[in-house]
């Protein structure tokens, strides 16, 4: 199976990248049966970035698992652009990870024997579509600082690769798990900005997981669960630049 | 059961694919070292013991003609315990069904009671009844080959007359425990066999009545053997003594002796190479794997655990370990061990078998393999125990990796970032790298080394068999006979070609060097049997002196030039000093060749022959070997190629066996490394490899990069492997020199090619085992914890 973004859509809405339909997700873990989504209904559009808030034990971070292809729901289903991603092999879902998602995790997931150019390269030398390793540093206001390893980077440059990493692909989507959950403050919104960038300038949907509401603001739309369910979505009227969050 | 017991019997159970290849390295070291000391110090004891039990004697001698009454004189010898006379001679044998010529050695026994020295032990049937002449008991060995059994009945030629013998019994003896054909290299059980008949029948057949032509003799014990053997030789002069030997130089048991000092030789040097290997592989395993547990370490002492604690606690999880692999190595070794032996007293034919292991070898090997992995986990956990806890329980702060060299050539460039990665791991940690490389060369080492044997065999048997001996077949003959005889053989049927030697018993001497073997007079130009040097060189002996192989030469300690004293034991026993004028290498026996009319001359004999090399037709050898049947000068027939059958039989039967046991430890030796190490590498990397999962990379991807690091690592380990394989066969040929045999250093293309291949195969079985976890890594837990 493979999926493909050129499906066409209706002229007015934007566009659905990724609908996930009346998913649950039942953990077992020897007796004990852990319910972490108890029927989620979700559209991600085309350009948009969402914050899912929650807090530990939400489900959010099994919601995006699931719209990442690296988990799959009990029941209920997900489909990007249109197809069906939940009754896939492990390596469409492999395939799908590979050309259209882009992952930024809590603690960077750097290789630590490569340089920041190199990690970049290890998503571009496999995507289908990507942009030079660079470029996408550049982007994230590393251009100096290719050739570095990331034993000699600080927390918040290592996220920056990590980001750019994620974005050279050019992916459909972006999913960030506490992307500053290790970093601090100042940090942090540097890397907000990051993304706030990227989002904007190649207009990748972005889903960013969080348990600060703060960075809430610079979505346009927050969704937030609670016990496996999705209890509130905002749209925010206006988006606020990154750089003016403060926590 | 404390908390924290409990812990580790589950760690152990979580460890345990780990455990069972940490186990599997341990065991392979103990148990070779086991089987090894223990099937050793069984033939020896059983030997030993088989050799009291039956009253083998202490000094034999062969002579013409001697009255019984002599055997009084011979007990007067001061010294000297017990005196048994008997007759021995050689006879041509007519089996039924069975076309080549076949030697029958005949040794008297009492009619009545047991021989007091050199007894049997009756396996079946009965001893021969008084008076009754066409009884006999034949040697076990002897029998079984020719299916032969009490009741049944066979042909001898006993001094010219064709007489028919019915077997009543079947026997061993500790006089040939190696059965050997005068002049034969090997026992072959087909063309030579024991036969003890009466004494009564076989004085009355070769006219010895109240006479003999052999005697054994016991000594006390404190008796000095080699004053008993110049008086018994001073005694047995006039009677035609040939020489009285001690029991060191029986042929049977020198060369059992030879043999178990080979095995000896072998059992000390394999099992120490492959301890060595063993516990460097643990100690090596075992310190990465306690690396991996910093955090928990971390977290001990957090609790308030001190390092002496969290060692002893480190300490226990590794002899649980260790102790499972020597446990294993115990049980296996001393299976095998005792397989080994009864391998051995089949070959041997012992009566009995004593196996029972001492407890040095299971001591050793536990101590060596408890020490090196005690040193490698004492090293590891000190280096976790002296950081603070809290820094030890983050995980290790990225290492520090650098670009080298490579990342700027093309080369460089045009490497994907998976190979890359691969690379910089490798020269990242160069120390452990080189470990895992040098892991696999030595387990492919120890397989070159084991069987590289066959190879040299293989070359002994080209060598001496084909390439130095042209002739098909050599025939000794009763006693020598004048060189009309050679054209007897010509004009028999199938015979080609005929060439005569002489071979006589002869003690050499320089100074107090001394040796008794047998000097072979050749005919100046050679045609058939060759003296030919390893290097390929055919040596024509010059009608001056002596051409002596170096073993030989070495033990006398004499050199081209030098002057030898040599003393024949036949005929008027002439002795003068002859000089060296040629050295050659052999691999088998202490050769001493001189032209035969030089011999002649010394002997103060007419031309004579005592063997003839025939080439002869193969196609019509039966027609051949039917007339050498009928001929009662004939005392012994060789085939060259029941020579090499019988070569590799033995060889096959004793040391390739026992080498094959060393191939399987190699194969668990190659498995426990690149096992662990794959293993150990997915533990400490599987975050990495999860990250590599979720960033798109297939199941294939990822397992290049980790399966790719250990590849290139064993790939490494191949070429050096050989070389290893190379430097200690080299080492184990060398010091298996005996008298009877030199190794040559002879490796074949496919004994590396094998050798490297199994590696191979160890390593993809061990790679798929690995390569199962790597497809089931938890791709979401890694994203969120540090490990």
């Amino acid at each position: 199976m493979t999926f493909s973004s050129k499906a066409q859509d209706p002229v007015d809405r934007p566009r659905v990248t990724l609908r996930a339909e009346a998913l649950t997700k039942i953990y077992r873990t020897g007796e004990v049966e852990v319910q972490a989504l108890r029927g989620v209904d979700l559209e991600l559009f085309e350009r948009e970035l969402v914050v899912l808030l929650g807090a530990s034990g939400s489900g959010k971070s099994t919601l995006l698992n699931i719209l990442g292809g690296l988990d799959v729901p009990s029941s209920g289903r997900v489909f990007f652009d249109g197809t069906d991603i939940t009754a896939s092999e492990e390596s469409a879902l492999t395939r799908f990870r590979r050309d259209h998602v882009g992952f930024v995790f809590q603690f960077y997931n750097l290789i630590p024997s490569l340089t920041a150019r190199e990690n970049v390269a290890l998503v571009t030398e496999i995507a289908a579509h990507p942009m030079a390793p660079d470029e996408a540093l550049e982007m994230v206001g590393l251009g100096e600082r290719l050739d570095h390893f990331p034993a000699q980077l600080s927390g918040g440059e290592q996220q920056r690769v990590a980001i750019a990493r994620a974005i050279a692909k050019r992916p459909n989507i972006l999913l960030c798990d506490e992307p500053t959950g290790a970093l601090d403050s100042a940090t942090g919104i540097l890397v907000l900005e990051a993304l706030e960038q990227v989002n904007r300038e190649i207009g990748t949907t972005t889903a960013v997981i969080t348990h600060n509401t703060v960075i809430g603001d610079m979505a346009d739309r927050v969704v937030r669960l609670a016990d496996g369910r999705i209890v509130q979505i905002t749209a925010n009227p206006r988006r606020r630049p990154a750089c003016e969050l403060a926590w | 059961m404390r908390a924290l017991n409990r812990k580790l019997l589950r760690d152990l159970w979580r460890l345990r694919g780990q455990v069972l290849a940490i186990a599997m390295v341990v065991a392979s070291g103990v148990a070779v070292l086991v089987m090894s000391v223990s099937a050793i110090e069984a033939l020896e004891e059983t030997a030993q013991a088989y050799y009291e039990r039956y009253r083998f004697a202490d000094v034999f001698a062969g002579l013409k003609r001697a009255p019984q009454r002599l055997a009084h004189r011979i007990e007067a010898i001061p010294g000297v315990q017990a005196v048994e006379t008997r007759i021995t001679k050689l006879a041509m044998l007519d089996i039924p069904g069975f076309d080549e010529p076949v030697i029958g050695q005949l040794v008297s026994i009492p009619e009545r009671g047991t021989p007091v020295l050199n007894q049997l032990a009756l396996r079946e049937g009965r001893f021969v009844a008084p008076g009754r002449v066409d009884e006999v008991v034949l040697s076990e060995p002897f029998a079984e080959e020719h299916g032969l059994r009490p009741g049944d009945h066979l042909k001898a030629i006993m001094n010219g007359n064709k007489r028919t013998l019915e077997v009543v019994g079947i026997a061993l003896s500790p006089e040939f425990v190696y059965a050997i054909a005068p002049g034969a290299l090997m026992p072959d059980d087909l063309r030579f066999g024991v036969l003890w008949i009466g004494r009564e029948a076989l004085e009355a057949a070769y006219d010895l009545d109240g006479a003999f032509n052999d005697v054994s003799l016991s000594l006390l014990r404190g008796a000095q053997v080699e004053t008993v053997i110049e008086r018994l030789d001073q005694l047995l002069d006039r009677y035609g003594g040939i020489g009285a030997i001690a029991r060191a130089d029986q042929v049977s048991n020198w060369f059992l002796m030879n043999e178990i000092e080979q095995l000896k030789t072998a059992a000390t040097i394999l099992p120490v190479i492959f301890l060595a290997v063993a516990a460097f592989l643990t100690n090596m395993v075992l310190a990465r794997l306690i690396a991996a547990e910093r955090s928990e370490i971390g977290l001990f002492k957090a609790f308030g655990y001190g390092n002496a604690w969290i060692g002893w606690h480190y300490v226990k999880m590794v002899v649980a370990m260790t102790a499972v692999g020597i446990v294993i190595g115990w049980g296996v070794g001393a299976l095998f061990g005792r397989l080994n032996t009864e391998i051995y007293a089949e070959f041997y034919r012992f009566p009995f078998l004593y196996y029972r292991p001492g407890p040095a070898a299971f001591a050793i090997g536990a101590v060596v393999s408890l020490g090196a992995s005690l040193v490698g986990t004492i090293g590891a956990v000190r280096q976790a125990a002296t950081l603070p806890p809290a820094e030890a329980m983050r995980p290790p702060a990225p290492p520090v990796y650098e670009r080298t060299w490579l990342s700027a050539t093309w080369l460089g460039r045009w490497l994907d970032q998976p190979t890359r990665i691969i690379l910089r791991q490798i020269s990242r940690w160069p120390v452990r790298s080189a470990l895992t490389s040098t892991g696999i060369a030595l387990s492919v080492g120890v397989m070159v080394m084991a069987n590289q044997w066959t190879d040299s065999i293989n070359h002994i048997i080209q060598v001496y068999f084909y390439e130095a001996q042209r002739h098909h077949m050599a025939v000794g003959l009763v006693e020598a006979q004048s060189s009309t005889a050679v054209h007897e053989f010509e004009r028999m049927p199938a015979v080609l070609a005929v060439e005569p030697m002489r071979i006589v018993s002869v003690d050499f001497s320089k100074g107090t060097r001394k040796h008794r073997g047998s000097l072979a007079g050749m005919v100046p130009v050679t045609r058939f049997n060759l003296i030919y040097d390893v290097s390929g060189q055919v040596i024509q002996v010059p009608p001056g002196g002596l051409v002596l192989g170096t073993k030989l030469a070495e033990k006398l300690g004499v050199g081209v030039g030098d002057e030898v004293f040599v003393e024949i034991l036949e005929g008027r026993r002439p002795a003068r000093p002859v000089r060296v004028v040629r050295l050659f290498e052999t691999y088998i026996g202490m050769p001493a060749y001189i032209d035969i009319r030089v011999l002649e001359d010394l002997l103060r004999e007419r031309p004579s022959v005592e063997y003839v090399n025939l080439l002869i037709d193969e196609a019509a050898e039966k027609e051949l070997f039917a007339k050498l049947k009928d001929l009662p000068e004939v005392s012994a027939v060789m085939l060259r190629r029941a020579a090499v059958d019988t070569f590799r039989k033995t060889m096959a039967e004793t040391l390739l066996i026992y080498i094959g046991f060393f191939s399987a430890f190699a194969v668990a030796l190659g498995f426990g490394v690149v096992y662990n190490s794959a293993r150990i590498a997915l533990s400490e990397r599987g975050r990495e490899l999860a990250t590599l999962r979720v960033l798109g990379f297939s199941r294939m991807e990822t397992s290049y990069i980790l399966l790719g690091e250990v590849g290139l690592l064993v790939c490494a380990g191949l070429p050096l492997g050989c070389l290893a394989g190379g430097g200690l066969a080299w080492m184990i040929t060398t010091a298996f020199e005996t008298e009877l045999y030199r190794i040559p250093l002879v490796v074949e293309a496919s004994t590396y090619g094998t050798a490297v291949l199994v590696a191979l195969v160890a390593t993809v079985i061990s790679a798929a085992l690995v390569r199962r976890r790597l497809d089931r890594l938890d791709l979401i837990a890694v994203l969120k914890t540090r490990e």
